[in-house]
This record gives C-alpha cells, structure tokens and sequence, in this order.
C-alpha cells in the first residue's frame, strides 16, 4: 500500500503549522523528492518519531544549528545551547506526532519524539527503504521533513 | 479595599524552551510563578512543597505522563485548576484529560494571547 497524499499532508502541515503559530511567522513548502537509494542526509538537530501499526517506519524533521538559533531568538528565548536546540526539535517533532494522532487516530501507534544531535555517522531511516525529502524553508534557512514508511 | 492575594501558579512540561515560554507569557495574568517540573514526579513533590492554585500541564513526559499527574494533584487538592497544554490534539487525549481533573485544553503550539485567554477562561470559569 503506498502512502497517500493526504498522509504526506498531515506531517507538513504539522511542521508548518509549528513554524506560524510558534514563530509567528510562516514556512513555505519546497519540491518534495524521492530518495530511493541511500539514506537521506541528516542536519545537525534532528527530531525522529517511530511509527507502528497501519504504517511502519519514521518521520523526521533536520534542520541546522543557525536555523535553530533564528527560531529559538522567534520564540524569545535568549539560551541558544545545545540542550535547547536539541529541546527545539524534539518540541517540532512532537507537534508533527501530534498532528498525525489527531488526523490518523490508533491506526497509526506513535513513538514519543528521540532527538538525534550530530550529522554523521547515524542511520535514522530504516535500511532498503524509500524517504520522500520535503524541503521546509523559512527566512534565509531550510530544513527538511522526512517521511519513511512502507 | 482588599488586597487579593494573586494565586499560584505551577509549569508542567518536559521542554524546557516550552517552561520558559508559559512562564514568560503569563506575566501579564494575575499569577504568581511558584516553580516548574520536567516531569510528572518532580511536579507532585514541588505541589506538595508549594501548594499552587493553577497548573498548567504537558501530557507526554518521562517517569510519570501528564494525564497519571492530574489525577494525582486533583487528589491532593480537589480545587486545583490544571490547563493541560499539550501537542496531542485529538479528541480522545483531551477527554481523558478532563475526565481526570483537568479544567481546559490548549494545543501546542500557541501564541502568548492564545495562552493568557486560556488562563483567563479558567479563572472566569472557577469564579476567580
């Protein structure tokens, strides 16, 4: 079964509705791609939710650690740490997760968000399988949602 | 004229960013920060040691989730009014929630307006 559109739908609006409402300012949508070989590149910060039952695999959400600070600034905070950073991502993947409950109900059993810190040398997405990349641009930075699931 | 004491309040969440932000934008309600908890556990032992009035809560966190702590806090204090601020939007989350104790619902992420009417409407709400 492949994944529809509206699926795909449901975590970018999540992601972009956490870039409105939080930041008061919003995101747009880049061309979403393929990846069909390798895994999809991770950024500095990245927020992972595990998802199980009508599909299996994970959502991510990457961006890096100057695009952070800009949204941390946006917030109000004023600590740009690592602690807060990794914080930020996990609260973006947290929203994504959020939405996906509310739009997919318990057909879908998702995992509390894991943060990944670093660019290297982590396999987030699950080995042979397919990621669809959706570039999420916002001021001068992007970041990127990725969707792996069967 | 009588001085009304302002009521206190407590911050649950697992997010730090997510304290400092409530605690920063309720400033301008007629709430006194008590103190904060990352985590169900931590936020009983604090309501014990501070006895807040208001407490506004996440729902998933470590050691002990949001909706097991309402429970908790309600059955130390049956007039605690608790906001439950959480990313979970569906239905089902916040029924749970209220069926424990809890008096409103706000979905993250929110603006300090949406915040501060969701304060006020719980105050209105419980006559204060």
């Amino acid at each position: 079964m492949t994944m529809t559109k509206v699926e795909l739908e449901t975590f970018v609006e999540g992601t972009t509705h956490y870039f409105q409402t939080a930041a008061n300012q919003a995101a747009s949508v880049g061309s979403p791609y393929l990846v069909n070989e390798g895994l999809p590149n991770i950024q500095e910060y990245t927020g992972v939710i595990t998802i199980a039952g009508k599909r299996k695999g994970v959502v991510y959400f990457t961006a890096s650690r100057p695009m952070l600070t800009v949204l941390l600034m946006r917030l109000g905070e004023t600590d740009m740490t690592h602690e807060n950073m990794c914080d930020l991502v996990g609260e973006v993947a947290n929203q994504i997760s959020g939405n996906a409950r509310r739009d997919f109900g318990n057909q879908f059993m998702i995992s509390v968000p894991r943060v990944v810190a670093g660019s290297q040398g982590e396999h987030v997405t699950p080995p042979n399988t397919r990621s669809f990349v959706i570039p999420i641009n916002w001021r001068s930075h992007s970041a990127q949602l990725v969707v792996c699931l069967d | 004229m009588n001085a009304v004491a302002p009521l206190k309040l407590m911050i649950v969440d697992d997010s730090n960013i997510m304290r400092r932000k409530i605690e920063r934008s309720h400033q301008c309600s007629r709430l006194n920060f008590v103190g904060s908890a990352g985590n169900g556990k931590q936020a009983v032992e604090l309501f014990r040691r501070t006895e807040p009035d208001v407490v506004t809560m996440d729902i998933t966190m470590p050691e002990m989730d949001g909706i097991e702590c309402v429970e908790q806090l309600v059955a130390m204090k049956p007039e605690v009014l608790i906001l439950v601020i959480s990313a979970l939007a569906d239905k089902a989350t916040a029924i749970e929630a209220m069926k424990r104790g809890a008096n409103g619902f706000l979905c993250k992420p929110f603006t300090d307006r949406q915040l501060t009417d969701a304060l006020d409407e719980l105050l209105r709400g419980a006559g204060s």
